[in-house]
């Protein structure tokens, strides 16, 4: 069950409009970026890379932030302060860029049950302006990619879970974004629907060299996926690694639940309030 | 550079058409919205309508009082509908569905535009239920198809500017509940501090004056002269129809603005 992480060059197909005004090998780069609601800093001073072609992995208790940074990163939130650029483009100043070149899947569900699948994919492809003549064969290229063929003319809101997951999916990466950012994507899935759906972001990630920023708080998952880990805890990311550099530090036989414990452990406060609770209960109910 | 701009057009009609078809198919999936909501007409026009066209002076000159309330009533569905959209915005907002639309790289002008359009779509399906209604209650309707034209602009521009208004109320207000109760206190004052069940000139003078500042007054009293036959306008109707564009073009640059809000 060794996943593959090639990160070598071999292998690597680059669709030709992948390469963007993007030149640099970091993707992600953020300079104390902060965001405070309030009187409550969640996201502070936040200095975050990701390399281009890897999987990036940000875990963390509940209110740890990570929502809200990603949040930050897809341009759905101004930061309080600080500053990023996201494939090239400055987050303050070009958010149209970063929209363009970015696919994201959000916690919450968000494609749209009353419409069919099909539909779904068509409304991502005109809103990303895919070229007219590539929609059908995009489309259907998705499709087939995701398994979800024989259900292209179902409405959505018939899909199981892990269907609703992989048509989030394909219907954020129509535009072949350099970029992916998921939030907890496989919350409230069962195992073998998270598994499908881990399948599809390796594929993702090896076929065609998209850039994966993941957030979840299922550490196998992390673990057996990701290049790269960032630990966020009330808001300030604590570490950053390779999950076996991570590991090693605590001990020989130690697992990225450990890395996490050793770090969130140390405030047995942090398990999020009422309104975070209930966003991944109702995004779990949703997806039942 | 007219080549980039014309591509630059091309690509915003696409991002507004993606929004209204998506809306339109929706309404094709599940039509019977439409019908329910074609019972409140029907309402207003055969129960409302038959005792109020006893009272004497309520219809201006000698029309009959149905025929004055058709066009009316044609306008209150359209406002009611279009109310809705505030909603639908808060809804998809608590789904998810609208950060879908927040990430993609359309202009928000472009996604409120397309909300508008679809809200337009509604409004004319509403149009034909008043339309067959008013023609079995024996009201005389203009057939002609300029009329008819005219009114489905007139109508498109109406659902367009109330919708707007009610998804920026939507922006600002955020949940349902709020919502719920807002709605309902701005719908009554906008149907009643209006043209459409009576005329102007039997109001108070105060009430006159809000009357005149109201939109709907507008869309009613171009409606009255396209619908009616016989009927005329009291503003004129490229007055009507101005003030309709002017409102609609402001609405949807407020919204653009803070459409985006609503994520948060």
């Amino acid at each position: 069950m060794v996943p593959a992480k090639d990160s070598g060059d071999v292998d690597v197909l680059v669709a030709p409009d992948q390469i963007g005004p993007a030149k640099s090998d970091i993707l992600v780069e953020t300079k104390g970026l902060t965001k405070a609601f309030a009187h409550n800093i969640v996201v502070d001073r936040v200095e975050l890379q990701v390399h281009r072609r890897e999987i990036f992995g940000l875990i963390g208790p509940n209110g740890a932030g990570k929502s809200t940074l990603i949040k930050m990163l897809t341009t759905l939130l101004p930061p309080t302060s600080g500053d990023a650029s996201v494939v090239g483009c400055d987050l303050r100043r070009n958010a149209k860029g970063i929209r363009a070149q970015i696919g994201y899947v959000p916690q919450l569900l968000s494609a749209d049950g009353a419409l069919t699948g099909y539909e779904n994919l068509l409304l991502s492809a005109r809103l990303y302006l895919v070229p007219r003549r590539d929609r059908e064969s995009r489309i259907r290229e998705a499709l087939e990619m995701t398994g979800l063929v024989d259900s292209a003319d179902r409405l959505a809101q018939h899909y199981s879970g892990g269907m609703l997951r992989r048509l989030e999916i394909a219907q954020s990466t129509l535009h072949r974004p350099t970029l992916l950012i998921m939030d907890e994507p496989t919350v409230g899935l069962d195992p073998v629907a998270r598994d499908t759906v881990w399948d599809h972001v390796r594929n993702l990630n090896a076929r065609f060299g998209i850039t994966i920023l993941i957030t979840s708080h299922v550490m196998a998952e992390i673990d057996a996926l990701c290049h790269r880990v960032g630990i966020l805890h009330r808001g300030r990311l604590e570490k950053v690694g390779t999950p076996a550099d991570l590991k090693a530090e605590i001990g020989p036989e130690a697992t990225l639940d450990d890395v996490f414990i050793r770090i969130a452990g140390k405030d047995p406060e942090a398990t999020g309030d009422y309104g975070n609770i209930r966003e991944a209960r109702k995004s779990e109910n949703q997806h039942a | 550079m007219p080549r980039s701009l014309l591509s630059h057009i091309d690509n915003y009609c696409t991002q507004i058409y993606a929004v209204s078809d998506a809306e339109i198919r929706k309404l094709r999936h599940d039509p019977t919205e439409l019908l329910t909501r074609a019972i409140q007409p029907m309402i207003w026009l055969l129960l409302f309508g038959e005792v109020m066209a006893q009272v004497r002076g309520l219809a201006s000159g000698d029309g009959r009082y149905l025929d004055f309330l058709a066009p009316g009533i044609l306008a209150q569905s359209i406002l009611f509908a279009a109310i809705f959209y505030g909603i639908a915005a808060i809804w998809e907002r608590d789904l998810g569905v609208l950060h879908r639309y927040m990430v993609s790289p359309a202009p928000r002008s472009a996604l409120v535009l397309g909300k508008a359009i679809s809200s337009a779509a509604r409004g004319l399906s509403q149009a034909l239920m008043v339309y067959l209604l008013a023609a079995l209650l024996g009201i005389s309707i203009r057939t002609d198809p300029l009329d008819l034209v005219a009114v489905a602009g007139l109508i498109a521009l109406g659902s367009g500017l109330f919708s707007t208004f009610s998804l920026i109320i939507a922006c600002m207000v955020k949940t349902r509940e709020r919502f719920m109760g807002i709605g309902q206190v701005l719908t009554m004052p906008i149907f009643f501090a209006s043209n459409a069940i009576y005329p102007i000139d039997i109001m108070p003078r105060w009430l006159k004056a809000i009357s005149l500042a109201n939109p709907l007054t507008y869309q009613v009293d171009a409606l009255r002269a396209l619908m009616l036959v016989g009927g005329t306008s009291k503003y004129g109707l490229a007055t009507d129809s101005a003030v309709l564009a002017v409102i609609t073009s402001f609405l949807v640059m407020i919204a653009a603005r803070i459409y985006p809000r609503l994520t948060t």
